[in-house]
C-alpha cells in the first residue's frame, strides 16, 4: 500500500512525528528514530545551541529527518515570527510548527496570535505547520491563509490526558482540506489510534514518549499504533450499531 | 493589584488550629486530587502530611517528569558588586560589616563571563548588593551589554527597582528577575531588616509583579527559609507564586527554597529547617503548581542536591562561587554566604546523566535583533 503524507513539497510515510524536548539524553533520538521510522522530528529552536558542538541537539537528529523546528517561548506573534526567521538562518530549513503560548498555566495555544504569524510567515515562503486549539473558523483562516498543515491538540501539552477534544478535531478533520495532525495531549498509542482512526493525518507526541520507561520501545509502539489507525480509516470502519441486528425481523411480515 | 491583599486575608489565620484539626483522611483527600487548591497546598505542608513524605514524593516526581521531562536547566551566578546599604541581619554584604567592598569594572565582568561562558553554561544570574548608588541601572545596563555577547539568557538578582527601570533592563536583554522576600510575616521581616531601603515590605512584595508588568519573561521567588516558621513561609510563597501565575499568564513563575547558611556576623536562625522540612515544602509546592519551576542552589549540599533531583527541582546552579569576581579574580574570602556544593559544571553534569537526567545549559534563544534576519 503506498499511502504517503504530502506536505508542502514533502511526501512522507510514517506518519508518527516526535520531539526532543523532554529526553534524559538526546543521544538517545537516533536509535529512536531508526528503531521507529520516525521522519519527522520537532525541536525547539531556544535549545538548539549552534555555538557548542557536543550540546547542539541538531547533531543528535538523524540526516535523513524532516527538521520541524518550532518556535516555543514565543509569546505573541512578532516573536514567533522571529523565531522563525532565525530557525531558517540557522539552516533548519523551511518548515515551521508556530506554537505561540501566552499561558504558563495550561501552555494552551493563542490562536489569534498564531494567526498572525502564520499568515507572515507563509508569505515568507515558509511550510507553516500552526499549534491550535481546534477551532473551526480559525482553522479555515488558517488553511485561507496557505498553512500547510494545522496541528490541534488533543489535550494540553504534557497531560497525556488524550483525545479530550475529539468531536472538535472531527469537525476540522471533515472541514478542513489540509492534512490535520494531532499534537500534544496524546499520551497512548491507542490514543494515537484513534485519531488516526478519525481520518488526521499524523499525530505528534512527544511526553508520552520521553517520560516512558522504555522511550525507544514507545516510539515504535507509536509509530505501529499511527499505522494501524491509518490503515483501520482507509479499510472503512463498519458502522457501530446500538442494538443487535435481530435475525429474524419482527415487521419482516410486512414485505 | 498586589499580593498584599491576598497575604492580608490570610496573614491572621490560625495555622496551628487547622493543622491540628487535620487527619490522615484530610491529607489523603488532597493527596488524591488531579489539582489542589490553596487549602490542601496548606495541608500537605502540615505536621501530619509529614507522615506521607513518600507518597507525595512518589506523585511530585510523576508530575514533574510530565511536565519538564527529565531535565535539569543549570546556570551559574556571577557577582557583581557587593555593596549595599542595607543592614539585613543574615547576610554578610551587610553594610554594618566592615571590610573591602568590590565592584567589577566592564573589562573584569568580561574576563568572568569568558571563564563562565567556557563551561557551556549560556544561563546567567547577576547579582549585586542592594546599592543603586555603587551600581546604578546604567551600570547594570552596561553589564548586560558585555554579558550578551556570552550567553543566550541573562536573569538579574539586584535592588527592587520601579517599573521603569525593569522597562530599560528587558529592553538592554534582561529576560529573568529573581527576588526574594526573605520574609513574608510583615512583623518578623521589621526587625530582620533594621536599616535601609530594604525596610520598605511592600515595595519588596510587589517587586515581581512590576518585573512581569515590565515583560520579564521568568520571576523567581522565594523566602529564605529559617527566618520564620517554614511552613508558613512556604504557604505564602505558593500563594505569591500562584497569584503571579495567574495574573501574568505569559510570564515563567519559578521559586526558589533557599535555608539561611553560615555568614559573615554568624546570625544563626530561629527556626531549624531540617532536610526532611526542606523536601516536604518542595513536594507540596510541586503538588500546587505542577508547572512551576523550582529552584536549587549550592546552599545545600551535594548528597542533599543529589537526592533532590528527582522531587521536583527544574533549576540547579553549577560552578559556583558568591564572591564578585570569584571565578577569576584573586578570592577576598567574603562571599554572601558559605556555599555547600563546590562542584564544577562537568561535575554536576556527570551527576545528572549518571542520574538519567539531561543537563540543559541552553533554554533560550535571544530575540532582539532578529527581526532584520
Ligand atoms: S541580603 Fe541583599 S540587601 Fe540584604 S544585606 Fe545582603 S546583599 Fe544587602
Amino acid at each position: 500500500m503506498t499511502d504517503k503524507l504530502k506536505i508542502g513539497e514533502q511526501e512522507i510515510t510514517n506518519r508518527f512525528f516526535t520531539g526532543t524536548g523532554k529526553h534524559s539524553n538526546d543521544s538517545i533520538i537516533p536509535q529512536l528514530v531508526h528503531e521507529s521510522g520516525i521522519e519527522v522530528v520537532t525541536v525547539a529552536l531556544r535549545r538548539v545551541d549552534l555555538t557548542s558542538p557536543e550540546e547542539n541537539i541538531l547533531h543528535h537528529i538523524p540526516k535523513g529527518c524532516i527538521l520541524l523546528p518550532n518556535t516555543s517561548g514565543a509569546r505573541n506573534a512578532e516573536e514567533a515570527v522571529r523565531i522563525a526567521r532565525l530557525a531558517r538562518a540557522c539552516g533548519c530549513g523551511d518548515w515551521i510548527k508556530i506554537e505561540v503560548i501566552r499561558d504558563n498555566k495550561y501552555l494552551l495555544p493563542d490562536n489569534y496570535e498564531t494567526a498572525k504569524a502564520a499568515e507572515m510567515l507563509v508569505k515568507e515562503g515558509f511550510v507553516v505547520l500552526p499549534y491550535v486549539s481546534p477551532d473551526l473558523m480559525v482553522a479555515k483562516d488558517l488553511e485561507n491563509a496557505g498553512v500547510a498543515a494545522v496541528m490541534p491538540l488533543g489535550a494540553p501539552i504534557g497531560t497525556n490526558r488524550g483525545l479530550q477534544t475529539k468531536e472538535m478535531v472531527r469537525i476540522l478533520i471533515d472541514e478542513i482540506n489540509l492534512p490535520i495532525i494531532v499534537d500534544a495531549g496524546i499520551g497512548r498509542p491507542s490514543e494515537a489510534a484513534e485519531a488516526m482512526e478519525m481520518g488526521a493525518a499524523a499525530v505528534l507526541a512527544n511526553t508520552a514518549v520521553a517520560t516512558a520507561l522504555d522511550p525507544v520501545n514507545m516510539a515504535k509502539a507509536f509509530s505501529m499504533a499511527v499505522d494501524a489507525g491509518r490503515r483501520a480509516y482507509l479499510s472503512g470502519l463498519g458502522p457501530i450499531k446500538t442494538e443487535a441486528e435481530a435475525s429474524s425481523p419482527l415487521t419482516g411480515f410486512l414485505s | 493589584m498586589s499580593f498584599y491583599h491576598t497575604y492580608e486575608r490570610m496573614k491572621d489565620f490560625d495555622f496551628k488550629i487547622y493543622w491540628d484539626g487535620l487527619g490522615d483522611a484530610d491529607i489523603q483527600r488532597a493527596l488524591s486530587k488531579t489539582t489542589i487548591n490553596e487549602m490542601d497546598y496548606l495541608t500537605l505542608l502540615s505536621p501530619r502530611a509529614s507522615n506521607y513524605l513518600e507518597k507525595i514524593a512518589q506523585k511530585a516526581h510523576r508530575l514533574t517528569i510530565q511536565h519538564f521531562g527529565r531535565t535539569m536547566q543549570l546556570f551559574t551566578p556571577m557577582y557583581l558588586s557587593n555593596f549595599c546599604s542595607n543592614h539585613c541581619v543574615y547576610c554578610s554584604f551587610s553594610a554594618r560589616h566592615n571590610y573591602m567592598r568590590k565592584k567589577l569594572t566592564l573589562e573584569q565582568v568580561d574576563v568572568e563571563a569568558k571563564y563562565i561562558a567556557a563551561t557551556g553554561l549560556k544561563h546567567i544570574l547577576i547579582l549585586t548588593g542592594e546599592s543603586p548608588k555603587h551600581s546604578p541601572v546604567s551600570y547594570i545596563e552596561d553589564c548586560v551589554k558585555v554579558l550578551k555577547r556570552h550567553f543566550d539568557s541573562i536573569s538579574i538578582e539586584i535592588y527592587p527597582m520601579e517599573m521603569e527601570d525593569y522597562n530599560r533592563l528587558v529592553d538592554a536583554g534582561v529576560d529573568g528577575l529573581t527576588v526574594f522576600q526573605e520574609v513574608y510575616n510583615e512583623e518578623t521581616y521589621q526587625p530582620l531588616h533594621p536599616r535601609g531601603p530594604k525596610k520598605n515590605y511592600r515595595f519588596r512584595l510587589d517587586t515581581p509583579e512590576r518585573g512581569c508588568r515590565a515583560g520579564m519573561r521568568n520571576v523567581n521567588i522565594g523566602a529564605l527559609l529559617g527566618l520564620e516558621n517554614w511552613r508558613q513561609e512556604a504557604f505564602f510563597t505558593g500563594l505569591h507564586a500562584d497569584y503571579l501565575q495567574d495574573n501574568y499568564l505569559d510570564t515563567e513563575i519559578s521559586v526558589s527554597i533557599p535555608r539561611i547558611r553560615p555568614n559573615v556576623g554568624g546570625f544563626t536562625p530561629k527556626y531549624d529547617v531540617q532536610d526532611r522540612h526542606l523536601v516536604q515544602v518542595i513536594l507540596a509546592l510541586r503538588l500546587f503548581m505542577p508547572r512551576c519551576g523550582i529552584t536549587l542552589s549550592t546552599r545545600e549540599s551535594p548528597d542533599l542536591r543529589d537526592n533532590l533531583v528527582q522531587l521536583g527541582i527544574t533549576k540547579m546552579s553549577a560552578g559556583v562561587s558568591t564572591e564578585v569576581g570569584g571565578h577569576t579574580e584573586d578570592s577576598s574570602g567574603t562571599g554572601q554566604f558559605e556555599i555547600s556544593d563546590q562542584r564544577s559544571v562537568p561535575e554536576i553534569k556527570e551527576m545528572l546523566l549518571g542520574k538519567g537526567y539531561q543537563p540543559v545549559c541552553k533554554n533560550w534563544e535571544p530575540l532582539d535583533g532578529a527581526a532584520g534576519w
